[in-house]
């Protein structure tokens, strides 16, 4: 169809792979610092008139992301005395590795996906949630009360919030018919707002509902305030994350920024259309694509981060009650609607 | 102003399910599966410095929580014994270093009690004015740090920000941000700077506004209120016992405060100004309190900068400070609650004697009872609505 594949088949299978793996290998740390740099430093100094992160290397403090690379690699690696050496070491690439097999089915453009799994939604969520292991690996090998029930808390976290997480999620494979990521996003290009077909019909629109209980579970998905229980500053310190130091707690934080990165994409694809944008087909869609997908993934991460920085965090109690008395049957409240009006129309 | 006037009824019930939690753990055997020691501290971000709370855990149920204390000692009282009444300043100063100005104001009044003298009136009205901005420093601090111990990282930037305003105000009239050392027995070392009254005018109405702020980020939002609603409710029969007072006692529906009910110091007899009380004596309820109080603080300024006398600042004084025999108790109202001296002279340039009461000493010592059967987030939340400074407990 288009010159790209051509020129993938014309390299060989071996070569692709090793390409799109090095490609994906450079996207988790390069969208988690993009999120670090936009969210964390920008958009949280300006939200809290913090005035350090603005300043270091003169235009908009740009040099601060840089020093803050240079320092963790800097930093003496630490491993407790008591801890358990080896799976204190594996438990950050575990959490990376979640990551990468995330990315691995998010499609950026008619023919750019990694592996176009026919149960792309389905893959997505459950390789994000093999986080967790390296979360509870983290706080058992560090033998620190704190990092324990940092980690337990998460493992309880993770396990509550994958349910609301795959119930919003139903409603959008019910509409599109089809789990194949590349399939709900191609559905999304047909159908009209109000007689208007020119936008086609993002399931924003007919899933708001489900794309709520998305964000709000992607939230705690990834530990962020309001659900940041897990590495609560102000109790545990930092949680699971405690004894780690320099590279290995920079694998961390290009984890978690890298998973909201990954959130991000998979919201953007399921609910705002993905990589698609009206009237742009074939090879200028796959040009495109990418540059379509990241803007929306941002919007998405916008909010995401918005509510981050305002928002104080809920006990763990409360947190699992929202999970199951309120997110949970919504959820599934959502699916029923949705398939009630499947059959109507 | 979007406040309300009167405390908001009651409206919660107590949860009788954590200390039924507790029986059960202890009588079923099968379950038990022992209790954990966390050491909360020394070394721990959520208190403040070098509080250290020995906790026993059941899973992330409190069972019993130990408060110790000692890490900062500084044994100001033996120190007192070894200066002089104008030297002595510059170690109170630093008991409660938030607000400094109000550690300094119930030593120098006993001291002027002993001597019989009395500070001129402008030197009264400046000093009111110095107390109620750094209890406004205080409390601004505690508005938004009070955030970040629930998980709220924004407020407390702002409160730092707004903070700053009136730090800059006690600077510009006193030289020092933190420590002022600026009272002298009989008066104060200077007049105000040109033009401080007007500066602190809008300032303010700049710490007005903060708090309209911090009513709406924080004391609005539902998940705080989800966090602090019914967490460490200290019953007014019980706080009153522990030696609980301030803000913390206030909070509790006990319509208490030194600047009205004390024997009258400073300029407070002359001031109108209200004593807010909540009835519930939850930790959302002290969040309230200071909140108010912290208005109320601005009003005083703005009231006491409205009738500021003119005259001398200092009386007239001897060269060398040497205080009659005699003893004398002197307690005011801090920022952390009830600050008092008991100081005993033997007619020397310094005081025999000097015992100091301070607030939080008395606030942290419900901990043990406070803490039982709460999980450990509550722990965090209340320790930072009890609101206690390190230095304060210590000494």
């Amino acid at each position: 169809m288009t010159a790209i594949p051509t020129l993938a088949l014309s390299i060989g299978w071996g070569t692709t792979l090793a390409i799109k793996t090095l490609i994906i290998l450079a996207i988790i740390p390069l969208g988690a610092l993009i999120l670090g740099y936009v969210f964390l430093l920008k958009m949280m100094s300006h939200m809290q008139s913090r005035l350090g992160p603005m300043d270091p290397g003169g235009f908009h403090g740009w040099y601060q992301l840089v020093g803050d690379g240079l320092k963790f690699l800097q930093k003496e690696d630490i491993m407790p005395a008591q801890s358990d050496r080896r799976v204190f070491a594996a438990a950050p690439a575990v959490v990376v590795l979640s990551t990468f097999l995330v990315f691995l089915v998010i499609p950026v453009g008619p023919d750019l996906v990694d592996k176009s799994l026919n149960v792309g939604v389905f893959y997505a969520l459950a390789v994000s949630s093999l986080s967790v292991i390296g979360v509870l690996m983290a706080g058992w090998a560090s033998a620190n009360k704190y990092a324990l029930l940092g980690a337990l808390r998460a493992a309880a976290q993770l396990i509550a919030y994958e349910l609301p997480l795959l119930l919003a999620v139903v409603g959008v494979v019910i509409q599109a018919g089809t789990l194949s990521l590349q399939g709900i996003v191609l559905s999304q290009q047909h159908g009209a707002i109000f007689g208007f077909g020119g936008l086609g019909q993002p399931f924003i629109l007919t899933q708001f509902f489900g794309f709520a209980l998305f964000l709000v579970a992607a939230q705690a998905e990834l530990t962020q305030t309001p659900f940041d229980m897990p590495v609560a500053e102000s109790e545990l310190v930092a949680g699971y994350m405690v004894e780690y130091t320099g590279f290995r707690f920079l694998f961390f934080f290009i984890g978690e920024f890298g998973t909201a990165f990954g959130f991000a994409a998979i919201a953007a694809t399921l609910f705002l259309g993905g990589w698609a944008l009206p009237g742009v087909h074939g090879t200028w869609a796959d040009i495109l694509g990418p540059g379509v997908l990241f803007i929306k993934l941002m919007a998405v991460a916008f909010l995401m981060f918005w509510v981050r920085f305002t928002y104080p965090r809920l006990r763990e109690d409360q947190l699992q009650a929202l999970a199951w008395k309120v997110l949970i049957p919504l959820g599934l409240a959502n699916i029923l609607l949705t398939g009630v009006f499947k059959v109507a129309f | 102003m979007s406040t309300t006037d009167a405390a908001p009824p009651s409206s919660f019930q107590v949860d009788r399910a954590a200390m039924r939690h507790l029986a059960d753990a202890q009588v079923n055997v099968e379950l038990d599966t022992g209790d954990m020691i966390l050491n909360l501290g020394p070394q721990h971000p959520a208190t403040h410095g070098t509080l250290r709370l020995v906790v026993r855990l059941d899973g992330e149920r409190v069972i019993s929580a130990d408060p110790v204390i000692g890490y900062m000692h500084r044994g100001y009282e033996k120190l007192t014994e070894f200066r002089t009444y104008p030297q002595i300043t510059t170690l109170i100063n630093r008991i409660d270093w938030l607000s400094s100005f109000a550690n300094e104001v119930p030593f120098m009044t006993a001291a002027e009690q002993l001597m019989g003298i009395e500070a001129p009136p402008r030197a009264t009205y400046i000093r009111t004015v110095l107390t109620e901005l750094s209890r406004i420093a205080t409390f601004l601090l505690f508005l938004g740090e009070m955030g970040l111990q629930v998980g709220a990282l924004t407020p407390a930037f702002y409160g730092f920000r707004d903070r700053e305003y009136v730090l800059n105000l006690i600077e510009a009239a006193t030289g020092g941000r933190f420590h002022p050392n600026f009272n002298r027995i009989g008066g104060l070392k200077d007049d105000l700077p040109w033009g401080w009254i007007a500066e602190c005018r809008s300032t303010m109405k700049i710490v007005l506004d903060a708090c309209d702020d911090f009513e709406d980020l924080v004391l609005g939002n539902e998940i705080f209120r989800a966090r602090t609603r019914g967490i460490g409710i200290i019953p007014a029969a019980t706080g009153a016992p522990y030696g609980v007072s301030g803000s913390n006692l206030r909070a509790s529906g006990v319509d208490w405060d030194l600047r009205r009910d004390a024997r009258p110091y400073l300029a407070y007899p002359d001031l109108d100004f209200q004593v807010w009380t909540h009835p519930d004596g939850d930790s959302y309820s002290r969040y309230w309190v200071r909140l108010q109080e912290t208005r109320e603080s601005a009003r005083i300024v703005l009231q006491c900068l409205d009738g500021i006398p003119a005259g001398p600042i200092m009386a007239k004084v001897p060269r060398i400070i040497k205080v009659p025999a005699g003893e004398t108790w002197v307690e005011t109202e801090n920022p952390l609650g009830q600050m008092g001296y008991y100081v005993i002279s033997k007619g020397a340039t310094g005081p025999f004697r000097v015992k100091i009461r301070s607030a939080s000493f008395s606030n942290v010592s419900i901990l043990p009872w406070l803490l039982r059967g709460v999980y450990v987030p509550d722990v965090i939340t209340i320790l930072a609505s009890l609101y206690f400074i390190l230095g304060d407990i210590d000494r």
